[in-house]
């Protein structure tokens, strides 16, 4: 077995998919045992990046070296031939076999039947040379999280990887964790046994740890160079691309009272590690409030809250005044709707038809009896208004294309007087067109008088509707500025969870 | 996710559009009657297999079911459980919940209504029969509302958690009819002590059938007007469609749950009165008779759709009813229509990844003329 890091470069590395360009033109080079970061926004081309230099797609066009050798990568077994490994985001370890057992059960040649005692030996032989160690004989699911990617990397290690691409490996970590990981990762490169190249968002782990760094936006590498002679400012700015802002719609002065105010709201996270802290927001009538902020920092959490599917473990939100419990009634009186991410999958069901999906607000205001020629008429009446093309009312709504899954829910959620209007990524996957028209008819609710919350994880989206900006970040929110202070390079920052 | 792909005039001829809808609804018919002929054609393989002829199978199986008054009247009887039964499978299933043990509120209910009839062994009908159903209906409703509960409140499987409390109920009500409950005279088979005449509920007029039937017919249809009519069964049928939009609508969907199973097991447990007091006349073992199985067989058939239980539930109670003279003629075991059951069941279940795949029940993806 060859041992050593070795350097994986990309040569004008293109990626498409019909006629959308995920990767354009990108060529990087990272050095034998060298730390490579890889920056970027959601949907700049990192993942595409990867997934192409793993074998995982077959990219449209461009060359690859591996050990200043050119490599064509059929598959990731191919990849994995070369040395080159991924660690993922999320844990691929067997939860109820042991470290031991994870280790040997990935190899590729691991034998019919397996001799454990000399397995033993040979892992005892392998961990004695490895700068950090992890116990062999518990179950992985018995271990924490930082234990678990550790034994991640060690397994890209025990199967001979000598290139390691991590795909934000600390996500599910907490910082300390994240600081011990991160810091045997470097000392692995500095020993020269892998170079490797990390997916993140986090600058402050860049800067900590990283010796170079790559930055994409839309498919192409706008930045490169050593850690050392870049600031976050300059990182940030590379990552968000200064003159991109895409200017604030027309808007009429709306300036109205608070509508939403959640206090001191504290709750537990998806992984149940962290906590999401939300000390103060507020939304007054007439105003879009964009929160900001790479996805997993406590968004969808928040969304959950307010939409009543995860419990506060302290704190209030009021609406209008009134406290709120997000049930029906309430959501009713206080006139609050709700337009989640891909609504598909969180706010239609499937399988009804567009009359029943567009009947989802409305149907229980008549009492106990349904009344399927109201449905069907309002049903006409709001396809026709927010221009849903359906083949007939009666189509599943799984049917239509995503656009028009979009507006059949905006047309159900904006329909009659709305207060309260929480958004989250709404033109998520959606074509120009229907982009435009969306963010149309979520700036003239504002206009008429509705205070939006809008979570969005693209900025341009965000800098184009909102009044107000708010950067989430590890669960808090960490900057608040109204549209016309709001600069760039600090929301970049905030973005990357250093202030 | 081209805007385009799924794009087409609104307005459609109307010929298209009424034939349009006559085709979304002919999936549901033809899917299941496919998977229907599909079991049948395997149990006639299985059948040849052992030398006997698929043919005189199925005559003696018409003969037996529906060949005469008498068969007729023997179907009909079998029927009456298999409805209630059915339907407390098709209603939490219209919430997206597999409950298949039935048979434990039927079984419960059973015991509820014998006891009770001994309480009320004084009264006339017209008092203690509601009284009777109430209590069966009550047992039933707990029993198998306690699953959405747990299902609910401690995320605990509803498939698994109903059949083994279906166990627990067979072998509480042996216990009961062999313990605190059992009539000393009855010596070979332990029961509960024998409804008075006066408390057997009768046939229906000019039927030589128990009105457990008519009662059944009328839950399913009061089933399918709660489902399809009422702003509860549109509440339901979003949760079942989707539980996070439901919840994002802020419709309350531990209510949905467990009102739901509760419903589905009064429906069970009414099924469990009709038993001890129109067929046997106490409650003993044989309310365990597999009906709650066979139901949920007719629930997947009908696709839990309570009108086409109806008509299910008759095929399937035919095929029960025949089985003794199947046995008799062709000397076949008594087991051989649980092996037909079994094949149509496999099928079924098999047909469900079929649904949206042919084109002809999509009128939107017809190619416009």
């Amino acid at each position: 077995m060859n041992t050593g890091a070795i350097g994986v470069e990309t040569l004008h590395m293109t990626m498409r998919f019909g006629a959308f360009t995920a990767l354009d033109d990108c060529s990087i080079h990272v050095k034998p045992g060298s730390f490579h970061a890889l920056l970027g926004e959601n949907g700049a081309g990192k993942s595409t990046l990867v997934k192409c230099m793993m074998g995982f797609y077959h990219p449209t066009s461009g060359e690859m070296l591996v050990d200043r050798k050119e490599a064509r990568i059929a598959d990731p077994k191919a990849a994995h031939a070369l040395g080159l490994g991924m660690v993922y985001q999320h844990f691929t370890l067997v939860p109820s076999l042991t470290a031991a057992e994870n280790l040997v059960i990935s190899r590729e040649d691991a034998p019919r039947v397996i001799d454990w005692h000399r397995e033993r030996i040979d892992l005892q032989t392998f961990m004695a040379d490895m700068p950090f160690q992890v116990p062999l004989d518990q179950p992985v699911r018995a271990l924490a999280a930082g234990e678990k990617q550790k034994l991640e990397i060690l397994k890209q290690l025990y199967l001979g990887r000598r290139f390691l691409i991590l795909d934000e490996p600390t996500s599910v970590l907490t910082p300390d964790e994240a600081d011990e990981v991160l810091g045997h990762v470097r000392q692995l490169c500095e020993e020269g046994t892998i170079s490797v190249l990390m997916i993140t968002h986090k600058f402050r782990e860049v800067t900590a740890y990283a010796d170079e760094v790559s930055v994409l936006r839309r498919g192409k590498l706008v930045g490169s160079g050593k850690v050392s002679g870049l600031s976050h400012a300059d990182m940030a700015a590379m990552m968000m691309g200064d003159a991109t802002l895409a200017s604030p719609s027309p808007r009429m002065e709306t300036a109205g009272a608070p509508v939403l105010q959640v206090q001191n709201a504290r709750m537990r996270d998806r992984s149940g590690l962290k906590d999401i802290e939300i000390a103060d927001l507020t939304v007054r009538a007439g105003e879009i409030v964009g929160i900001a902020g790479i996805s997993g920092n406590g968004q969808m959490e928040l969304m959950e809250i307010l939409t009543g599917q995860r419990a506060l473990d302290s704190g209030t939100i009021r609406i209008n005044g009134a406290p709120y419990s997000a049930t029906r009634k309430e959501a009713h009186k206080a006139r609050v709707r709700f337009l989640p991410e891909e609504p598909l999958q969180n706010a239609c069901a499937p399988r009804m038809s567009v009359t029943e999906n567009i009947a989802f607000r409305s149907f229980d205001t008549g009492g106990f009896w349904l009344s399927p020629s109201d449905m069907r008429r309002r049903a006409a009446d709001l396809v026709a208004a927010f221009k849903v093309k359906t083949a007939s009312l009666d189509s599943p709504i799984q049917s239509l294309s995503g656009g028009n899954v979009q507006r059949a829910v905006l047309a159900r959620e904006l329909s009659g007087e709305v207060d309260l209007l929480v958004i989250s990524n709404p033109c998520f996957g959606l074509d120009f067109s229907a982009v435009s028209e969306i963010r149309a008819r979520i700036m003239a609710a504002r206009n008429s008088n509705t205070a939006v919350l809008l979570m969005s994880e693209d900025l341009d989206e965000i800098m184009e509707l909102a009044d107000r900006v708010l950067v989430m970040s590890e669960g808090r929110i960490s900057y608040d500025a109204p549209i016309a202070q709001a600069d760039i390079a600090t929301i970049g920052h905030h973005m990357g969870g250093h202030a | 996710m081209t805007d385009q792909s799924a794009s087409a005039p609104l307005v459609v001829p109307a010929h298209r559009g009424l034939l349009g809808r006559f085709a979304r609804r002919a999936e549901a018919v033809v899917l299941p009657l496919a998977a229907l002929l599909v079991g049948i054609a395997v149990f006639s393989i299985f059948l040849l297999l052992q030398g006997k002829s698929p043919i005189q199978f199925f005559a003696l199986t018409y003969q037996g079911a529906f060949g005469s008054a008498f068969s007729w009247q023997n179907t009909l009887s079998r029927t009456a459980p298999l409805l209630f039964a059915a339907l407390c499978v098709a209603l939490p299933a219209r919430l997206g919940l597999v409950v298949i043990g039935g048979e434990g509120a039927i079984v419960l209910g059973g015991v509820a209504a014998g006891a009770a009839g001994v309480v009320f062994s004084q009264s006339i009908g017209l008092i203690a029969f509601p009284l009777m159903a109430a209590c069966a209906m009550l047992v039933g409703g707990l029993w198998i509302g306690a699953v959405g509960a747990l299902r609910y409140y401690r995320g605990v499987n509803e498939t698994i958690a109903s059949l083994l409390m279906a166990y627990i109920a067979i072998a509480l009500m042996n216990h009961l009819v062999e313990g605190p409950l059992r009539d000393p005279e009855s010596l070979n088979k332990p029961s509960t002590t024998p409804l008075p005449a006066q408390l057997r509920v009768g046939d229906i007029p000019g039927w030589e059938v128990h009105w457990g039937l008519a009662f059944g017919i009328l839950a399913c249809l009061l089933a399918w007007v709660l489902i399809e009519k009422t702003t509860w069964g549109f509440a339901a049928r979003i949760a079942g469609g989707n539980m996070r939009a439901a919840q994002v609508q802020g419709l309350s969907v531990g209510r949905l749950i467990i009102g739901f199973t509760a419903l589905g097991g009064a429906l069970a447990g009414l099924a469990g009165f009709f038993e001890v007091a129109a067929v046997h006349g106490s409650a003993n073992g044989s309310l365990a008779a597999g009906y709650g199985y066979t139901g949920i067989l007719v629930a997947f058939l009908a696709r839990h759709n309570p009108l086409a239980i109806i008509p299910v539930a008759i095929l399937l109670a035919g095929f029960e009813a025949s089985s003794g003279l199947i046995q008799r003629r062709m000397n076949l075991p008594a087991a051989t229509v649980l092996v037909l059951q079994g094949f149509v069941f496999v099928s079924i279940l098999m047909s469900d990844t079929l649904y949206g795949r042919f084109k002809m029940f999509a009128p939107e993806r017809w190619r416009s003329a």
